[in-house]
């Protein structure tokens, strides 16, 4: 398992790569001159030539791009200009808000669409079933954003069950009750599409697997319904679940910039579209590239998974 | 394509979908020649007007300018760059796909790695990153809408190309020089295109949410342009205030986008063979029962008692009787074949004691299985669950299917203890453990955490016998378990079989096709034809003398040791399709030694001595004897 691991890791590594040579390739496209773009038409020449100078793109583009390599291999992300701090303070600290929104949101739709997804499948055709179709196919139709500004005026503003907005209180103990308690609805208006898509997936593959031989086994064995479906079908529909938790995982990772800008949540989406809008280039560099690393390692824990479930695959 | 439709029509919900998306494309196309205040137009003094009042139908929104407006420009402008970005997704997707699949090789390795690359990304990071460099503005958001789908487009393709690719008619065309370009554009983009279609009519749904998604957070449309994103994501300020402005253009995003979600659904559904057959349902706990006649009294025959039958298959609205009144019974130690040819009916007679038959399509239409003096067809699902295993125990064909791939064959043993037995793990272990080495499995103690797809056929094979045995059943019922194994390993289970009938009294009912595996096992036998018994007896007498033709025409098919003068027969013709049963004998057809008259009328299994039955209007004379 631990040479699994590993290999698994090192195969990463040109997928780590390939991400850093696609996101400078776009940087790359920006039209123009960078500096003049991060330093804004009114600059004076001297200011725009130093600049190049100074983040070294008076370089070839090869060479340019091994020392951005390289600066980031020793953890140097340069410098944000809006905000003059380094990017990658900056980016943890805010990657380590939307780890807390996405995680969340990341534990409810996987158990929220499995469930939903297995019931569905048992009552096939039956009165759950249509209305859990029903609710997915609204869930995966409606735009997180909308959903989110919904839910802020049905539980905030009108029942006042929870706070419109923000990660903490500002005034109080920032405590997990505090957190918990702004945490619910961007989770839940987070959560909603991923919980349709992987809803719709578990009720397909529990229908393709309960048809196997092996359950018409443990039915003749007297294993009672119940484990039969969440024991038996379950278990062998979650090789074909699985993959899709690691793919939904990355939509609840990127999506989460829609909630963090309707919930105000200070996490690294809302980051990228303030760096984007002030034209810092370098935030939005350093954290596109942050997050998709991250991703990538969350698919490793992924395929590893999927391997503790399936002795079918050779580790 | 008129199948197509009329498939697409009949899903109510698809057709709704077409109905909704049609209105709002209508509405969207016509908008610029309506009567309707100009979208762009601001008017503070009539600000944050609310939905019906005089001459704003919706509204107006913080500038004060008409929603209604502003709603179908929104519309408009959404529509046409969700569906821009698929069809410029789609067109460069499957142009790369197309060039991967068709080429192979070096171009497509370089090609899918960079594929891949792409698909690494966290979906709308990439996306953020492209508006990132582009600058903000709806045509970059577009563009990088776009580019995040064409990864996916181009893997699709580049599949479907692949298995193209490699056709005859693609051969034949470069035999014909034809040039590459030629090839791609005359025979393979024809076969593609529908695929590209279908992909499209999935993912359009995605792409005009991922703008809107864009121009909410202010990297997509600029003002006073707005689409139904930029609208949305201008009235969130005033959301408390006037919701009215943010649930106006937010309802429209979640109709079309609703639509088209059913939309798709329809074209995917009406192109998916399996679920037009009805494939994909899922068999209940216990198959269905809906007996019409009266329920048969019990003769206090056998232990296991079948009367008349009866299992029914309904697919769609044809009926195929799988098993049309069959009477069996099998005492304690008593060995019954069931034999017959593939689509007998021998399985389902067998499935359907414990009511294990997939249902639907499976229907129990009548008849009665007797456990122990107790109906099992009408009995709550309860009661069968707590007998399945407990006294009704069964050996199926393919343990490789039939075992669960996941979990150790200790841990399916010692589960099938547990569901009926309140033991401690170990103890259930423990017994697993004897259950294994009394089928013969060396090294059970190691083999005990095997997986199936660990073990040989025979192995499993034996598993599969230690699992029917765990709970140390009155009634074993196998289904062709020695059919997938080799003659030596088939000998060794038939013997293990034999040896637990004697030991514990075992009354087994044993299916097969094989004469031969009759013959070492059986006491009693029951041929199956088309459904019904068609002749029973002593194993040892119908051996000696069949009286159903079918029956010797069956034991002609096996062959025997040191008899290599006779021929090995095949029955010529295939046994009647059960849904269309012919009038008379259904063997008649292939009969040899067919009359007229056994195409009228319904036979009857008669009694020929006191164990003997036969359905035969003209059996095979008495007085041929077969080889002693």
């Amino acid at each position: 398992m631990a040479g699994y691991i590993l290999k698994r890791l090192l195969s990463a590594i040109p997928v780590l790569l390939g991400i850093t040579v696609i996101v400078f390739l776009i940087m790359a496209l920006i039209p123009g001159d960078p500096a003049t773009a991060i330093l804004g038409s009114y600059a004076t020449p001297e200011n725009v030539e130093k600049l190049n100078r100074d983040l070294g793109l008076d370089k070839p583009l090869v060479q340019q791009y091994f020392i951005w390599l390289g600066n980031m291999l020793t953890g140097d992300f340069g410098t944000s200009f809006a905000l003059n701090r380094p990017v990658l303070d900056e980016v943890l600290e805010r990657f380590n808000a939307t780890l807390v929104l996405a995680g969340t949101a990341f534990v409810i739709c996987s158990v929220l669409g499995v469930a939903a997804g297995v019931v569905s499948a048992a009552q096939q055709y039956g009165l759950a079933d249509k209305a859990i179709t029903f609710v997915v196919l609204l869930g995966i139709s409606i735009p997180s954003f909308f959903l989110g500004m919904m839910m802020i005026l049905l539980f905030s503003v009108n029942l006042r069950w929870f706070p419109v907005s923000g990660m903490w209180p500002i005034y109080g103990a920032r405590d997990i009750w505090a957190l918990l308690d702004h945490l619910v609805l961007p989770a839940l208006a987070l959560a909603v599409v991923a919980t349709g898509v992987i809803a719709r997936l578990a009720r397909s593959a529990m229908l393709e697997v309960l048809r196997q031989d092996f359950i018409r086994t443990a039915r003749a064995k007297g294993v009672p319904e119940r484990r039969v479906i969440w024991g038996h079908a379950l278990r062998a529909a979650m090789v074909s679940i699985i993959p899709v938790l690691g793919i939904q995982a990355g939509f609840v990772l990127s999506g989460a910039v829609y909630i963090e800008m309707v919930f105000q949540w200070p996490g690294v989406g809302r980051m990228l579209v303030d760096a984007i809008l002030k034209r810092d280039i370098l935030l939005v560099q350093g954290g596109v590239v942050f997050v998709a690393a991250c991703y990538v390692l969350f698919n490793i824990a992924v395929d590893v998974a999927q391997s503790l479930l399936d002795p079918r695959i050779k580790t | 394509m008129t199948a197509f439709l009329k498939l697409l029509a009949r899903n109510r919900l698809a057709l709704a979908g077409l109905i909704v998306m049609g209105l709002v494309a209508g509405l969207a196309l016509v908008t610029p020649i309506l009567p309707l205040a100009d979208p762009d137009v601001t008017d503070t003094a009539n600000r944050f007007k609310p939905p019906f009042s005089e001459g704003a139908l919706l509204g107006t929104d913080h500038l004060g300018r008409d929603l209604l407006s502003r709603l179908l420009h929104g519309t408009r402008l959404s529509l046409a760059v969700g569906i821009a970005a698929a069809v410029v997704a789609a067109t460069l997707g499957a142009a790369i796909g197309i060039i991967a699949g068709f080429y192979g090789g070096r171009t497509d390795n370089v090609i899918m790695r960079g594929v891949d690359m792409l698909m690494a990304f966290p979906y709308i990071l990439l996306a953020l990153a492209i508006v990132a460099a582009l600058g903000p503005g709806l045509m970059n958001a577009l563009i990088a809408v776009a580019a995040v789908n064409i990864p996916f487009f181009a893997r699709n393709i580049r599949g479907i190309t692949v298995g193209i690719a490699h056709k005859e008619f693609v051969d034949a065309a470069r035999l014909s020089g034809m040039t590459d370009a030629r090839i791609i554009l005359t025979e393979v983009l024809p076969n593609v295109v529908p695929v590209i279609v279908i992909a499209m009519s999935t993912t359009i749904g995605w792409m005009i949410l991922e703008t809107a998604g864009l121009s909410f957070l202010g990297l997509g449309s600029q003002p006073p342009q707005a689409d139904l994103g930029s609208m949305l994501g201008e009235a969130r300020s005033a959301l408390i205030s006037n919701p009215h402005t943010s649930i106006v253009p937010g309802a429209m995003i979640l109709i079309i986008v609703m639509a088209i979600n059913l939309l798709g659904d329809g074209v995917r559904d009406a192109l998916d063979p399996r679920l037009r057959s009805g494939a994909l349902s899922r068999p209940l706990p216990a198959t269905e029962v809906r007996r019409k006649g009266p329920v048969p009294a019990h003769d206090g025959e056998g232990l296991l008692a079948l009367r008349d039958l009866e299992t029914r298959f309904h697919v769609k609205d044809r009926v195929y009787k799988a098993v049309g009144g069959v009477s069996l019974s099998v005492r304690p130690g008593e060995c019954l074949g069931i034999i017959g040819e593939s689509g007998s009916g021998k399985s389902v007679t067998a499935l359907s004691v414990m009511g294990l038959v997939a249902s639907p399509p499976g229907v129990i239409t009548g008849g009665a299985v007797y456990y122990d003096g107790q109906d099992l067809i009408g009995a709550p699902y309860s009661t069968l669950r707590r007998l399945r295993g407990e006294k009704v125990a069964y050996i199926f064909q393919d343990p490789l299917a039939t075992l669960h791939p996941l979990y150790t064959v200790g841990d399916q043993l010692i589960e099938a203890i547990q569901v009926h037995h309140p033991v401690a793990k170990s103890e259930a272990r423990a017994r697993a453990i004897d259950l294994l080495k009394s089928v013969r499995i060396p090294n059970a103690e190691s083999r005990i955490a095997s997986y199936p797809h660990e073990m040989s056929g025979g192995m499993r094979q034996r598993v599969g016998i230690a699992m029917a045995l765990a709970n140390d059943p009155d009634v074993i019922i196998a289904d062709e378990p020695t059919t997938a194994l080799d003659v030596t390993v088939q000998a060794q289970i038939l013997a293990v079989l034999d040896d637990l009938r004697r030991d514990r009294g075992l009354a087994i009912v044993f299916i097969t096709h094989d004469f031969g595996v009759v013959a070492q096992l059986c006491d009693r036998v029951a041929v199956m034809y088309a459904g019904r018994i068609v002749e029973q007896g002593r194993t040892d007498e119908i051996l000696r003398a069949p009286a159903h033709p079918y029956t010797s025409k069956l034991m002609e098919c096996v062959p025997e040791l040191g008899e290599g003068r006779r021929r090995l027969e095949a029955i010529p013709g295939l046994p009647p399709l059960v849904d269309r049963l012919p009038d008379g004998c259904a063997f008649a057809e292939r009969c040899h030694r067919v009359q007229p008259d056994c195409r009228q009328g319904e036979l009857t299994l008669e009694a020929t001595n006191d164990s003997r039955k036969v359905r035969c209007r003209h059996p095979e004379p008495i007085t041929r004897e077969r080889a002693s």
